[in-house]
C-alpha cells in the first residue's frame, strides 16, 4: 500500500512538471515576459519541450537496463502523451498564429519546405501513438503494438531534423539533441543482444 | 597612409588638435538640448537614457505613419553577431564598445581616399529623422524613427571615379570588444556591398541614432547603415570601411551560404529563402502575422532600379 502511495505522488509530481513549462508560457505571455516576440518565443519552446520530452521517454527504456528500477516504466506513457501534447500546441501555434488557417499556404509550406516536411511528418507518426496508447488498444493489437510503436524513434529523428533545418546558422542546439538522441538509440542497439542472450529480457 | 580633411576651405595639412575635436564631438552628439526639443515633437518624445541629438524631421516621404516599435524592443532584440546570435545577447554585451574615437577608411575608386574621423564623417550633413519599416530576413518586422543623413551625400564627398560600380563597407574586427567575433560563426569581419545607384538613392540612410538620441551601441553604433527596402542584414552596423569597387563586393552572408543569400536581398514575397517563406512576416508588438510588401513597402521609389532584372535570380 506505502508503495503504491508514494507512486501517486510521483505520479502527481511528473505531471504537474510537464505541465510546468506551458504554464512558464502562459504566464510569460499574460505578462509580456517572452521579450520582443512573444510568439516566436512560445512557439520553439513549445517545439523544443515536445523534443526534450520525446528524449525523456526514450530515456526510460534505457535506464531500467542500467539500474534495474521499474517505476520509471510505468511514467513512460504520461512522457509520451505529454510529448505529443506540446508538439500539437506547437503545431497548432503554427497553423494558428503564423499562418491563420491559410490551408493552401499551409500545404505548400508542408510540401516545399523540408523543415516543415520533416516536422509535420514527425507529429502524423506521434499521432497513432498517441491514439493507442490505453490499455485498450495495447491489449487489442498485441504483439503489434511493439512494433506499431517502435515509430517514435522515427519521429524523434525528424523532430531533430526539424530543428536542425530551421536554424539559421548557429547549429549547437540542434547539435545537441541530435547528440542526445544518437546516444538514446545507442543504448538500444547495445542492449537488445544482451537481453537475447539472456533468452528473455525481464 | 595620410590623414585627410574634408572641408574645402581648410588646408590638407592642417590636422584639428584632439582637444579641438573632441570638443566639437561633444557638441555633436550631445546636440544642442534648446535644438533638440525645438524639433518636432516624434517618437522621440521621451528620453531612452542616450544624448540627446539635434535634428529636423524628415519630408513626409521618408516617414511612415504606422506607429513605431517601442524604443525597448528597438535597442533589446537585435541581430548583431558580433556580440552574439542570441538577440537578447548584443543589449547584454555591446556596452563595453568604445565608439569614440572612431574613424572610417575610406579606400578604392575615388578621387578623396582616406581616413577620416567620425566628425570630419558628420560634419557638413544635417541630420533628420526618418522612420521606416525594417524587415529581417528571419521573418520579423518592426518600425523604427532613425536619426541619420542620406549616404549619397557623404559617397559624393569622396569624389567616385567612374570605375566606382559597387561600394563594400565593413564592420569593426575587434574580438576584445566584439565577443561574437571569438567564434566563427562568420568570416569575420562582416562585409556588406551595395551597388552604386543604390547606395546613391534618397532613402538609403547612414544613421547615427534613434529615438531622437545617439545610436544604442547595439544597433550599431557609432555609424551605420540603413536600406529600408532591403532585409535587415544588409544594413551593416559600427562601420570602419567604405571602400568603392569596380566588381561586386562578396558580402558575409553570401560566403556562409551562397544559395541562401544573395547579394541584392531586396524584401520580396514572392522569392522566398530556401528554407522558409518570405510571403509574411511578424510585426514586433503584433499577434499575427501580416503580410509582406514587394520591396517592404518603397516599390514606388526603388522598383526601377531593378527594371529587366529577374529577382528570383538576382534575390
Amino acid at each position: 500500500m506505502r508503495g503504491v502511495n508514494r507512486f501517486v505522488w510521483i505520479r502527481l509530481a511528473v505531471w504537474l512538471a510537464c505541465l510546468a513549462p506551458l504554464l512558464w508560457l502562459a504566464w510569460g505571455l499574460a505578462r509580456d515576459r517572452l521579450g520582443a516576440n512573444p510568439i516566436e518565443v512560445f512557439t520553439r519552446s513549445t517545439g523544443e519541450w515536445a523534443l526534450r520530452l520525446l528524449l525523456v521517454t526514450l530515456a526510460v527504456t534505457p535506464l531500467r537496463r542500467l539500474t534495474g528500477w521499474r517505476w520509471p516504466q510505468r511514467l513512460r506513457r504520461l512522457l509520451g502523451l505529454y510529448a505529443f501534447f506540446y508538439a500539437t500546441v506547437h503545431l497548432a501555434s503554427y497553423l494558428w498564429l503564423d499562418q491563420f488557417f491559410a490551408w493552401a499556404e499551409i500545404g505548400r509550406d508542408i510540401l516545399k519546405r523540408p523543415f516543415i516536411t520533416a516536422g509535420m511528418s514527425a507529429w502524423l507518426l506521434l499521432l497513432p501513438l498517441a491514439l493507442t496508447s490505453t490499455r485498450g488498444m495495447m491489449r487489442r493489437l498485441g504483439g503489434r503494438w511493439k512494433r506499431l510503436h517502435r515509430l517514435v524513434h522515427v519521429a524523434a529523428a525528424l523532430a531533430v531534423l526539424h530543428f536542425f533545418w530551421l536554424v539559421k546558422l548557429d547549429v549547437r542546439p540542434p547539435l545537441v539533441y541530435a547528440l542526445l538522441l544518437g546516444l538514446l538509440l545507442l543504448a538500444r542497439v547495445r542492449w537488445r543482444p544482451v537481453a537475447v542472450g539472456r533468452q528473455h529480457d525481464s | 597612409m595620410g590623414r585627410q580633411r574634408f572641408s574645402p576651405e581648410v588646408l590638407a595639412s592642417e590636422i584639428t588638435p584632439p582637444e579641438v575635436w573632441r570638443e566639437r564631438r561633444r557638441v555633436i552628439q550631445t546636440g544642442v538640448a534648446a535644438l533638440a526639443a525645438a524639433a518636432l515633437p516624434g517618437p522621440a518624445g521621451a528620453g531612452h537614457g542616450g544624448r540627446r541629438l539635434a535634428f529636423r524631421p524628415a519630408p513626409a516621404a521618408f516617414r511612415t505613419d504606422e506607429p513605431p516599435t517601442p524604443f525597448k524592443h528597438v535597442a533589446g532584440y537585435n541581430n548583431f553577431y558580433e556580440f552574439g546570435t542570441d538577440k537578447y545577447s548584443p543589449a547584454e554585451r555591446a556596452a563595453g564598445l568604445r565608439t569614440e574615437p572612431w574613424s572610417v577608411t575610406v579606400e578604392g575608386e575615388c578621387e578623396k581616399p582616406g581616413a577620416y574621423t567620425l566628425e570630419d564623417i558628420l560634419r557638413p550633413h544635417p541630420l533628420e529623422e526618418r522612420i521606416y519599416r525594417l524587415r529581417c530576413v528571419e521573418g520579423w518586422s518592426m518600425v523604427i524613427p532613425w536619426v541619420g543623413f542620406p549616404l549619397a551625400g557623404l559617397l559624393k564627398r569622396f569624389a567616385p571615379t567612374s570605375r566606382a560600380k559597387y561600394v563594400e563597407f565593413t564592420t569593426l574586427y575587434d574580438p576584445e570588444q566584439m565577443p561574437g567575433q571569438r567564434r566563427r560563426v562568420l568570416d569575420w569581419p562582416y562585409v556588406e556591398g551595395l551597388r552604386m545607384d543604390e547606395a546613391m538613392h534618397p532613402l538609403t540612410l547612414l544613421a547615427v541614432g534613434l529615438y531622437g538620441e545617439v545610436l544604442p551601441n547595439q544597433n550599431g553604433a557609432p555609424l551605420r547603415l540603413v536600406v529600408p527596402w532591403k532585409y535587415g542584414f544588409k544594413s551593416i552596423k559600427s562601420i570602419v570601411r567604405i571602400r568603392f569597387t569596380e566588381r561586386q563586393p562578396l558580402t558575409s552572408w553570401m560566403k556562409a551560404s551562397p544559395r541562401e543569400y544573395g547579394f541584392y536581398a531586396n524584401v520580396n514575397p514572392t522569392v522566398d529563402h530556401p528554407r522558409w517563406s518570405q510571403a509574411r512576416e511578424r510585426r514586433i508588438g503584433e499577434f499575427f502575422k501580416r503580410k509582406t510588401l514587394m520591396f517592404n513597402g518603397y516599390a514606388e521609389q526603388v522598383a526601377h532600379l531593378y527594371r529587366g532584372m529577374d529577382l528570383r535570380r538576382y534575390f
